[in-house]
């Protein structure tokens, strides 16, 4: 079967694609897999619709997300089949111009995107421009990508406009995680995409790291095929920090992938799957997270600069001073109050996380006790 | 098909002091800090003419009244 991993990354001329390689995705049902999980299909449509040869596609490489490091792996292992996925992109949505979104910080991975490239053929190469995203957490939004891009600020912007409207240079613009690339690439030379997934399995895990599963592998599999954890976890975090927090028990039989996390309410996200040991304290590993989140806010909106500051500042006294009931009271109503009020879902997802603690520690955070804080996320 | 309105702010623009909820109390009130927080859906025919206001007297014109089309 091909896979995205562990398979030689040959150069091969690209497979022929005419405007109907849409409806191949379709039928694969592609989704997006730098966190949204939105189908791919429908993304690429509202771009040909609009493109007049002067589309864009930014090859979303910035993988900011602390824990995870897919993306890298991917770009390092397999550059020519993310440059495939983003050249044939370019073809069926008749962009002029690819531009490589990589991570200021992931040099490995950007050294070996700018080697494959310089052995592409010249009119490629011609269309690629390469960019170094900032090294914060909204940078890898598609906003904040486009407003990078375009001014040099890697802020979210208000949508509308979308950036399949205007987006790079005011062109419409597809902005496309890598691993997704990578599976569109599968799709237009073997006729179906692998249904795997990568992950990143971090946290309280004895060989932490990047791991291609099939879909229907369960966390637990995926656990032991990474030599197992450290110790009992207390819960795991899936899709990162924007992710949720569940009870291992839960966790340990559900399936590595998107629509079946999402008949669970959750979802895979970004597709790191965390393991919090026993051992570690469950209030301030998520106050350490939220002061995380709240300072990576781009501090534009009220709700979100205020909001998660305030829901970090909560959390922290209840880590350092132990529990109280009115901040237990004020966080939930926070973690409500916040949602879909800012420019972009970064508090969105921040909430949505806060929330999960709260309902998987709810014991643990009524009963804590003043501790000193542990380490940082 | 009718006609029907709902208010959005722009959260870049808006910087929070809350005039829009004095206009406003039945459709919009605000959090913690200051900032709005609207009743979900449509905007109900007689409060119209208050949203307008709302919408006019924002001092950064970060309100919008935005036509919807929701099928009765
Ligand atoms: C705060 C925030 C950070 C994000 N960071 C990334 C990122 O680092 N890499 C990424 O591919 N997508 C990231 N996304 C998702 C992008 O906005 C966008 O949905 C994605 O790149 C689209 O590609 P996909 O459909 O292939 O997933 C982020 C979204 C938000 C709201
Ligand atoms: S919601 Fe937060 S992160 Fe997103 S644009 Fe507004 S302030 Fe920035
Ligand atoms: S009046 Fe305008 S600036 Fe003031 S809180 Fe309302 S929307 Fe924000």
């Amino acid at each position: 079967m091909t896979r995205l991993l562990g398979t030689p990354d040959t150069l091969n001329p690209l497979p022929p694609v005419g405007a109907d390689f849409i409806d191949a995705i379709e039928r694969s049902r592609l989704m997006g897999r730098g966190g949204a999980a939105f189908p791919v299909a429908a993304k690429w449509r509202a771009v040909a619709q609009r493109s007049r040869g002067n589309a864009v596609i930014v090859v979303n490489g910035a993988e900011a997300e602390p824990q995870s490091k897919k993306d890298r792996v991917l770009m390092s292992e397999r550059p020519n089949l993310v440059l495939d996925g983003a050249f044939i992109a370019a073809r069926v949505l008749r962009a002029r111009n690819v531009i490589l979104y990589i991570g200021e910080r992931h040099d490995v991975a950007r050294n070996a995107m700018l080697r494959a490239l310089s052995v592409r053929s010249e009119p490629e190469r011609r269309m690629v421009t390469v960019s170094a995203a900032p090294a914060r957490y909204v940078a890898g939004a598609e906003a904040a990508a486009i407003h990078f891009l375009n001014e040099g600020i890697a802020t979210p912007t208000n949508v509308p406009p979308y950036p399949f409207e205007r987006g790079v240079g005011g062109a419409p613009t597809l902005v496309q995680n890598v691993e997704t690339l990578a599976h569109v690439a599968l799709l237009a030379r073997t006729g179906e995409t692998p249904r795997t997934v990568l992950v990143t399995l971090a946290g309280g895990i004895k060989k932490p790291g990047v791991l291609e599963v099939d879909a229907q592998t369960t966390i637990g599999e995926a656990v032991l095929r990474t030599g197992g954890a450290t110790e009992a976890p207390r819960a795991i975090l899936i899709g990162g920090y924007f992710g949720h927090w569940v009870e291992p028990e839960q966790a340990w039989d559900l399936a590595l992938e998107a629509e079946s996390m999402r008949r669970h309410g959750l979802g895979l996200g970004c597709g790191v799957v965390g393991l919090l040991p026993v051992s570690r304290c469950p209030v301030c590993e998520t106050a350490a997270i939220m002061r995380y989140l709240a300072g990576e806010s781009s501090a534009q909106c009220g709700p979100c600069f205020f909001g998660l500051r305030a829901l970090a500042d909560a959390c922290t006294r209840i880590a350092q001073r132990g529990s109280n009931p009115e901040d237990l009271t004020r966080m939930q109503r926070w973690a409500v109050e916040v949602r879909t009020r800012g420019a972009c879902r970064h508090p969105d997802g921040a909430a949505m996380f806060l929330s999960s603690s709260l309902q998987v520690f709810a014991q643990e955070f009524a009963s804590h006790r003043a501790h000193n804080l542990g380490r940082t996320a | 098909m009718s006609k029907q309105f709902e208010l959005t702010v722009d959260r870049i623009k808006c910087d929070g002091r809350g005039l829009c909820a004095e206009l406003l109390p039945e459709l919009i009130r605000l959090d913690d800090w200051g900032y709005p927080i609207l009743a979900a859906g449509v905007v109900p025919e007689h409060l119209i003419p208050l949203a307008q206001r709302a919408v006019e007297d924002c001092p950064v014109l970060a309100i919008a009244l935005r036509r919807t089309h929701i099928k009765k």
